[in-house]
Formats: structure tokens, C-alpha cells, sequence
């Protein structure tokens, strides 16, 4: 079962993935998102979340099957066309990834940079963003001085700052306090409003509960879109129709068999 | 360019402290390459227009010095009236002595020695005279008259001066490449060093050419830097070696001190280093970036 449409955000085909001549770490993957949905990708620790995340933000490249950006096929893609797609994209990594000779503002300013922004509008949108995430007074500051949850909100701040078509964050909230995960989730929910797609790889059940987005669950390379009615309730707060579909395994099993 | 801020700490890698000395000492070497190249080239160009100009005619000696007089004036006579001769001037003794002292010591040559009347000619400028048919026609009216146009051995000089040269350019050549090659090495070990900082710029929707830009600036700054201080040392050694060429000289050899023309040129080996620099460690990381996803 796929989901069609070329307007979808994310598109995965029967992608699988292994490492050299390794099993597959991603077997069959197969689901579309709608733009402005939002979804959080759940599994266990090892299960291929932060695989199928890099996948999806082209740090790897699957060793079969499609995968489509925003509509464009990922294999017919030349490598020159790949930093305009990066540019809709913001990542919350979740070693965070920070630049560490850099500050905070210049962390958080580096899309906008890339993006040739002028620096007076750096400015005034890297200050607000630091603030709004609570480092006001760490502007300056290199993330070595920080602490993981500061460093973490640096993080989300660099990925929400160019306002991303698509953010995909990875244990986005591992190191802050409750208050503070509900409070970047606001972030998310804000952006996904404005029409940003959003996918959150946690392992954290309560807090996706919390908020009841549909969910995609990983489970050793395995993806599974949980039930029809999960799905139906993929209805994000900006009204955009989700949807994620996998074969799953009994449905493989069964395919296999025949 | 080199002032622009750079997301990746390229000033602190232990290679990249490297590089300005060690493009300090190319630019140090290129330096005396090429000062010698450019003094070789004036000097030769310098003998062949002014040697090229002057004819050296020989009188062989007679068994009285009124008979040397009669075949000198004879000579003097053809010389003077022969298309393209501005000028014929007879060496005098004294000076004819001074010239043997170097080989015969002080008082070595002496009124008893029969010694040749030479004779300076001096061709008027552009004048296309043979030398042959002169020799022909001064060996026919004063037999025992030799002409030396100098082209036998002022040709063997400028050869010799024109190997001398092009060795001076095959070593700028090398030096161009040593550096190029020590450009790429620092490139590449800066490639792999940030290696994680530039994968976060790719991912974050930076181009090849957003990163190739912080080390192909970082590049010309080194290379100016390297090349400033280069320069600094080589100019001291040029003066010292022209201080001293031109105490040894003692009218063997001409003026070999540089011109403005040459300090300008040896001005501009800085720039031209850092150009290197810059451009080698642009296409370094256009080229390894292009095989990264």
C-alpha cells in the first residue's frame, strides 16, 4: 500500500539500506507525507530512526529502492541540486552537530548564511530566535560553555531558523526538562502551523502521546504506520492530510511465501 | 577576501601554521631565480646589441714599427670608407699593454715584443656589414689583417647565458609546483580535519563553493603572509650578492645591479605565489567535495 501524489513532501519506496555487505538496517520502507503533517517517528534504541532520518536528510543514499524530495526523485537528482533541496530542509541532530569554534549566534546564523541573508537580518532574527529558546544571555557564548540542554536548544534554533519546508529532528528534547521539551514542541507545533512538515524521532511514548500526532513506528528496520483509524487520526492541527504506509512484516511474510 | 570570517577554524590547524614559512622559503629561492634570470637576460641582450655593433681588426706585426704605421693607416683608410662603419679607431700602445699586463705581469710586455696593431670599429646602429667581405678586402690591400666580428664566442656566451636562463625558469617552475603541491597536502589534511564541520555545512545547504572559498581565502593569505616574508629576506641577499658582484667585477663583467623594472617584477612574486595558492586550494576542495554525497 503506497500513498500517491508527486506533492508529497517525503516519499519512500520499498527503500532498504545496509552498511557494505551487512543485513539491511532499513528493510521496505515505504510511506509519503503530506506537506504540514506532522508525525513522530517512535522505536527503540538501534531501531533505525536516526537511519531512516538521514535518509530522509540525505547524509546517506538507500541502496534500493526511491526516495523523493519535495518531489523530485532522489536517483535522477544531481549532487549539484542537492544544497537548494538541504536548504528546505532544518535538522535537529542528535549529537547536536554544533559548530564548536563558533558562538551561538553564529551557529544559529549559519542557513541564513549559507542562504546569502544580509547580515542586519541575521541579526535580528538569530537574537529573537536565541531568546525565544531561553539563551538571550548566551548569545556569545561557544557550545562548549553550554550545557547538553543549551547545546541542544542552540540545535533546534539552527534547524527552525530559515524557516524549513521539512524539519526532521532526532531525540529533539533527550536533554532538557519536561517544561522546556513541551515548550520547543510548542516551537514545532508553531512552525508545522505555518506549513512545515515535521517528523520527531523520539523514543519518548509520553510525550508523543501528549500531543497525539500520528506516529510511525520503527522496529528493527521495520516500519509500521500503525492501525487504519491511527492513521485516519493523522489530521495535524494545520488540517494537512498525513499519511504513512509500510508493508508490514506479516504482509512480507506473506509475500515472501508467496 | 583572507578577512572575511570563516565557519571552519581553518587558522588553527598545526599544518596550515606551516605553510607561510614554507612559502616563505619558495618565494625566498624564486626571488634569487629569478633576479638572476632577469640580470642574465639584460646582460645578454646588453652584449648582443652592444658587441653586435663593434668589429676588432688585427694588423700583424711588421719588421719596423714606420712599416706598422703605413699598414695601420692603410687600414684605417679601407675601414673608414666601408659602407656602414661609423667609426675606426687605432688602440694605442699604452692601452694595448695594459690589456697584456693581466697575463704578462707589470713591465711584461715590452718594446722588444712584437705585438699586433689592433683597430676598434665601431658599425653604425642597424648596419648589416660583412665581415668577410671586409677581411677579403683588407687581407687583399694589407696582407696579415685578421677581422673578429666577436660572434664566434659572443655567440658561445649568450648560449651558455640562455641555458643559464632557462635552468632559472625550470627551477621557478619547480618552485610554482612545490608549492601547488604543498598548497593541495595543507588543502587536504584541512579537508579531512573539518571533515565533520563541513559535512554539517553541506547538510545545512551549503554549496562546494561556499566551503572551497574559506580555504581558498585562507589560502591567499597565507600565501601573501609567506610571500611578504619571503621577499623580506630575499632583498638583503639580492644587495649583498650586487654589493658584491659589482666589487668583483673590476670591468670584466657589466653593471649586473637591478633595475626598477626587475625590483618590480620581484614585487609582484608574492602576489603571483598567493594567486597560486589560492586557485591550487580552490579546485583541491572543489575536486574532493565532488566525490562527498
Amino acid at each position: 500500500m503506497t500513498t500517491e501524489g508527486s506533492d508529497c513532501v517525503v516519499r519512500f519506496e520499498s527503500v532498504g539500506l545496509r552498511y557494505g555487505l551487512g543485513p539491511e538496517v532499513l528493510q521496505d520502507i515505504s510511506f509519503a507525507l503530506a506537506p504540514g503533517s506532522f508525525h513522530f517517528l517512535l522505536g527503540a534504541s538501534g531501531a533505525g530512526k536516526s537511519t531512516l532520518l538521514k535518509l530522509m536528510y540525505l547524509a546517506l543514499k538507500p541502496t534500493r529502492g526511491l526516495i523523493s524530495l519535495f518531489g523530485h526523485n532522489m536517483a535522477t537528482t544531481s549532487r549539484r541540486q542537492l544544497p537548494a533541496l538541504r536548504r528546505r530542509i532544518g535538522v535537529v541532530f542528535q549529537d547536536f552537530r554544533l559548530l564548536h569554534h563558533l558562538s551561538a549566534f553564529d551557529n544559529v546564523a549559519l542557513p541564513l548564511r549559507v542562504a546569502r541573508v544580509r547580515e542586519n537580518e541575521i541579526r535580528k532574527h538569530v537574537v529573537e530566535l536565541l531568546t525565544w529558546v531561553g539563551l538571550k544571555d548566551h548569545v556569545n557564548i561557544r557550545p562548549t560553555i553550554l550545557s547538553g540542554g543549551q547545546q541542544q536548544r542552540v540545535a533546534i534554533a539552527r534547524a527552525v531558523i530559515a524557516r524549513p519546508k521539512l524539519l526532521l529532528a532526532d531525540e529533539p528534547t533527550g536533554n532538557v526538562d519536561d517544561r522546556m521539551a513541551m515548550r520547543l514542541m510548542h516551537l514545532f507545533e508553531e512552525l508545522n502551523k505555518l506549513g512545515t512538515t515535521i517528523v520527531i524521532a523520539t523514543h519518548n511514548e509520553t510525550l508523543a502521546g501528549r500531543l497525539g500526532h500520528p506516529r510511525l513506528r520503527l522496529d528493527a528496520g521495520w516500519l509500521d504506520a500503525g492501525t487504519p483509524d491511527q492513521q485516519a487520526a493523522g489530521k495535524t492541527a494545520a488540517g494537512a492530510f498525513a499519511a504513512a504506509t509500510s508493508k508490514s512484516r506479516a504482509e512480507q511474510s506473506s509475500e515472501s511465501a508467496v | 577576501m583572507w578577512a572575511r570570517r570563516s565557519d571552519l577554524p581553518l587558522d588553527h590547524d598545526a599544518p596550515g601554521r606551516f605553510l607561510p614559512w614554507l612559502i616563505a622559503f619558495m618565494v625566498y629561492l624564486a626571488a634569487l631565480a629569478l633576479a638572476g634570470m632577469l640580470l642574465l637576460d639584460a646582460m645578454a641582450a646588453r652584449w648582443d646589441t652592444g658587441m653586435g655593433d663593434t668589429l676588432t681588426v688585427q694588423i700583424a706585426p711588421a719588421d719596423s714599427p714606420e712599416k706598422d704605421a703605413l699598414r695601420v693607416r692603410a687600414t684605417l683608410g679601407i675601414l673608414r670608407s666601408f659602407p656602414g662603419v661609423a667609426r675606426a679607431q687605432p688602440i694605442d700602445e699604452g692601452r694595448l699593454m695594459d690589456l697584456l699586463e693581466p697575463w704578462l705581469g707589470p713591465g711584461g710586455a715590452t718594446k722588444d715584443l712584437p705585438l699586433p696593431r689592433l683597430i676598434d670599429v665601431e658599425l653604425k646602429p642597424g648596419a648589416q656589414v660583412d665581415a668577410a667581405a671586409l677581411a677579403k678586402r683588407l687581407a687583399a690591400a694589407v696582407p696579415g689583417t685578421a677581422v673578429d666580428d666577436h660572434g664566434v664566442w659572443l655567440e658561445r656566451l649568450i648560449r651558455l647565458i640562455r641555458t643559464v636562463e632557462a635552468l632559472a625558469t625550470a627551477v621557478l617552475l619547480l618552485i610554482g609546483l612545490a608549492t601547488a603541491g604543498t598548497v593541495v597536502f595543507t588543502t587536504r589534511t584541512g579537508l579531512s580535519i573539518h571533515r565533520e564541520a563541513i559535512e554539517v555545512l553541506h547538510l545545512i545547504g551549503a554549496q562546494d563553493t561556499y566551503v572551497a572559498r574559506q580555504f581558498a581565502g585562507r589560502a591567499l593569505a597565507m600565501g601573501l603572509r609567506g610571500g611578504v616574508i619571503g621577499l623580506v629576506f630575499a632583498v638583503p641577499t639580492l644587495l649583498g650578492i650586487g654589493y658584491l658582484a659589482t666589487r668583483m667585477q673590476a670591468g670584466l663583467l657589466p653593471d649586473v645591479s637591478l633595475g626598477p623594472q626587475h625590483w618590480a617584477a620581484l614585487a609582484g612574486l608574492p602576489l603571483v605565489v598567493a594567486a597560486i595558492a589560492m586557485v591550487t586550494a580552490r579546485v583541491t576542495v572543489m575536486r574532493t567535495l565532488a566525490r562527498m554525497l
